[in-house]
């Protein structure tokens, strides 16, 4: 089997207070620490878990800085074999349908059984890439991936979507093909140091839109569908009412409110 | 990052590995482990497979033929498992009953103790202090007498970090009838040999997860090859790795100061008290600033000692100073951590109580804080 898998590197916003910047379309990143993408996290480990019983080989592809390289390093730790990263002011500013244009024209020039993508990221949460990617490769493709099974013939898959309510959902779909993956679907695996040391020593082909045959006025911001306007904090509405005081003040409007409505 | 200079792109690498394991693996029973007074051996086993064990070991005995800065990354990062216990019984493993088999063993040494050991299939323990040779390491007592074939040893050790589940000690132990520095040697010995007698397991006030025994060796025979280096060179031979064991040491309790720090500063940013966070106190603000300071300080000492002991230095003077201080700094910021929680810090509910516990271990484990002022006094020729 041939793999693909397509990381992001991804600010860890879990545990730390956001801010947005100055420029009023991005947070301020300055005291954030990186790391890959949760779901591509678990896209890796099943890539990888797959190479391990079936043969093939892992190719990690991610488009970014050269900070990327770090989530790419890590991924070729696990198991990882080869690895391409993305690199272009081109690049920047890209909505998910640009950055699946990227992806797609790095991938073409490989064989690949599947390609594994997250099934959305953490950051901005678009869920395009793996539906967009599909599409532009011209292959079947599937997203809130929780189960994947090779079938015999090694030219289908089974596949188990996650629904509402945690509900899978099993279809058969045929290779190539792209899955985007959930969280869950395995136990991502940890760096041993022999993989760390042999992953060090790896080669990350770089490539540009050039390399990739692409215009640069087909991929970044001017080959995006939707452009980032703003980052707004919840805006005081009809829909949303912030209480103010203190916590007995606030827990006695909210009572109030909640009893007002018939919710309790 | 702090890639740069201590640290290459592989060591971060690391870091972040062990972090997630020890965050997500370890962490979630430190408490478990801490109630029922032990850890599985599964943490060695899992810690083996992954590499964790052998880091600066060369790869012909499975390890990964890192540099010293590996063991000090992950003494730092298992410190994120909150638990003092893991961290010290991990050390005692890879930092300190082992190099000696590394050091002076032979091939048939290395292949039965340290090639296990470094797949965590076996715990090791080393057996140095005795009731009445604690700081005094030169007076311990146990006696290896020379008969047929081998020796018969008797004795006894206490406060023995994994003894009651080792599978080897490493033990320090006289041969000659002499006292002082000299007729000291180092033996192997497997803990299942008859004679070899685990007396009890000690209650202890803090690291309670990692188990601490007294044990006594009856009439013990063990064989020629148990002599483990030269004979007669013991004391000088586990003098030698104990720098190594300091330095290691130094860095968890650092490692583990960083953690409680991180955890009490959330803490005074959400405690309100007189209408605001009480972090905003210029006493509270104030003190934490003098306490990231000393991390900080303490941590550089160590890294430049870490750096001079892999270039083949042999800064006794530094390590000691790097040893007093991160055991140091590291009770000092769990003791002002549980004061900036109040009475909720006084409670056993939360964590830092553990902290402040386990921390205080580290004054008095690997040489006192007053054996480390002696060292230092003496390399600088006071006492000449
Ligand atoms: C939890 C735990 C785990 C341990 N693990 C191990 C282990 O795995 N293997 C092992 O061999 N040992 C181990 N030890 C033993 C440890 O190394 C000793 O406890 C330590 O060296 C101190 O010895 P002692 O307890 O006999 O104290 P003592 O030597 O009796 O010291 C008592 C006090 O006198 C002070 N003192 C002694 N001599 C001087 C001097 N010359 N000048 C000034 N002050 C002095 C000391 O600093 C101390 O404050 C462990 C101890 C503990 C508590
Ligand atoms: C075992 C025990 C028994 C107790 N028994 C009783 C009892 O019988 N009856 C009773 O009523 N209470 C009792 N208490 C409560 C005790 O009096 C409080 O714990 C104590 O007053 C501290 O309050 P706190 O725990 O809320 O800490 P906090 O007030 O939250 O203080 C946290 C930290 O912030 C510091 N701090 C707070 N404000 C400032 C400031 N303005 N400037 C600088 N630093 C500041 C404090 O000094 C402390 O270090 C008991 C507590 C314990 C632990």
């Amino acid at each position: 089997m041939n793999l693909v898998v397509c990381v992001k590197r991804v600010p860890d916003t879990a545990e730390s207070e956001v801010h947005i910047d100055a420029s009023g379309k991005d947070i301020d990143k300055s005291r954030l620490s990186f790391g890959i993408n949760e779901c591509d996290n678990y896209a890796v480990e099943e890539a990888i878990q797959i190479k391990e019983r079936l043969g093939g080989t892992v190719t990690v592809i991610s488009l970014g800085p050269k900070e990327n390289d770090e989530v790419i390093r890590m991924a070729l730790a696990k198991g990882g074999d080869e690895a391409i990263r993305l690199e272009d002011e081109a690049f920047d500013g890209g909505d998910g349908f640009a950055v699946a244009k990227a992806l797609a024209a790095a991938i073409k020039g490989l064989e690949f059984d599947i390609v594994f993508t997250g099934a959305l990221a953490d950051d901005d949460g678009y869920a395009v890439v793996p539906a967009a990617l599909g599409e532009l490769l011209g292959v079947p493709h599937a997203t809130y991936v929780k189960k994947v099974e090779i079938l015999e013939d090694g030219k289908r898959a089974k596949v188990g979507r996650e629904l509402e309510g945690g509900l899978l959902e099993f279809l058969e779909i045929e290779l190539p093909c792209v899955l985007g993956i959930q969280t869950g679907i395995n136990e991502p695996r940890y760096a041993s140091f022999k993989g760390i040391k042999q992953a060090a020593k790896k080669e990350i082909a770089i490539k540009s839109a050039a390399d990739l045959g692409l215009d640069p006025s087909e991929v970044g911001e001017s080959g995006s569908w939707a452009v980032l306007e703003k980052f707004t904090p919840p805006v005081v509405g009809e829909m949303a009412e912030i209480l103010e005081g203190d916590p007995e003040e606030t827990a006695a409007k909210l009572a109030a409110i909640l009893k007002e409505k018939g919710l309790v | 990052m702090t890639v740069g200079l201590f640290f290459t792109e592989e060591h971060e690498m690391l870091r972040k590995s062990i972090r997630e394991f020890a965050e997500k693996e370890l962490a979630p029973h430190a408490e478990e482990w801490e109630e029922q007074g032990g850890f599985p051996d599964w943490v060695f086993t899992r810690m083996g497979e992954l590499g964790y064990l052998g880091l600066h070991y060369p790869e012909e005995y499975g390890g990964g033929g890192g540099d010293y800065f590996c063991n000090i990354v992950l003494a730092e990062e298992l410190a994120r498992s909150g638990s003092g216990s893991v961290n010290m019984a991990v050390a005692v493993q890879v930092g300190m009953a082992t190099p000696p088999i590394l050091a002076f063993g032979t091939e048939e040494q290395k292949q039965k103790y340290l090639v296990p050991a470094i797949k965590g299939e076996k715990i090791a323990c080393l057996g140095i202090t005795e009731p009445n040779a604690g700081s005094d390491v030169a007076s311990i007592q146990t006696y290896a007498e020379k008969v047929p074939g081998g020796w018969k040893v008797n004795g006894n050790k206490i406060f023995i970090t994994n003894g009651a589940r080792a599978h080897f000690m490493t033990l320090l132990a006289r041969t000659e009838k002499t006292k002082g520095y000299k007729g000291m040697s180092v033996f192997l010995v497997d803990t299942d040999t008859p004679g070899f007698v685990v007396n009890r397991k000690l209650d202890k006030v803090g690291m309670r997860a990692s188990d601490t025994a007294e044990i006594f060796f009856e009439d013990m025979f063990i064989p020629e090859d148990a002599l483990l280096g030269e004979e007669g060179r013991g004391f000088y031979n586990i003098m030698w790795e104990l720098q190594g064991e300091r330095l290691i040491g130094a860095a968890a309790a650092i490692g583990g100061a960083r953690l409680t720090l991180e955890s009490v500063i959330e803490y005074t940013k959400e405690r309100v008290q007189f209408g605001k966070p009480i972090c905003k106190n210029q006493a509270i603000a104030h003190r934490i600033a003098d306490l990231a300071t000393k991390i900080e300080a303490a941590q550089s000492l160590v890294y430049i000692c870490a750096w001079k002991f892999d270039h083949g230095e042999y800064p006794v003077k530094e390590i000691s100073m790097a040893k007093l201080m991160a055991a140091q700094v590291a009770f000092e910021v769990a003791d002002e951590a549980l004061q900036f929680m109040g009475g909720y810090g006084y409670m056993m509910e939360y964590p830092v109580q553990r902290a402040w516990r386990d921390a205080r271990l580290g004054r008095i484990g690997g040489g006192t804080d007053e054996i480390m002022r002696e060292i230092i006094a003496t390399t600088m020729g006071l006492y000449a």
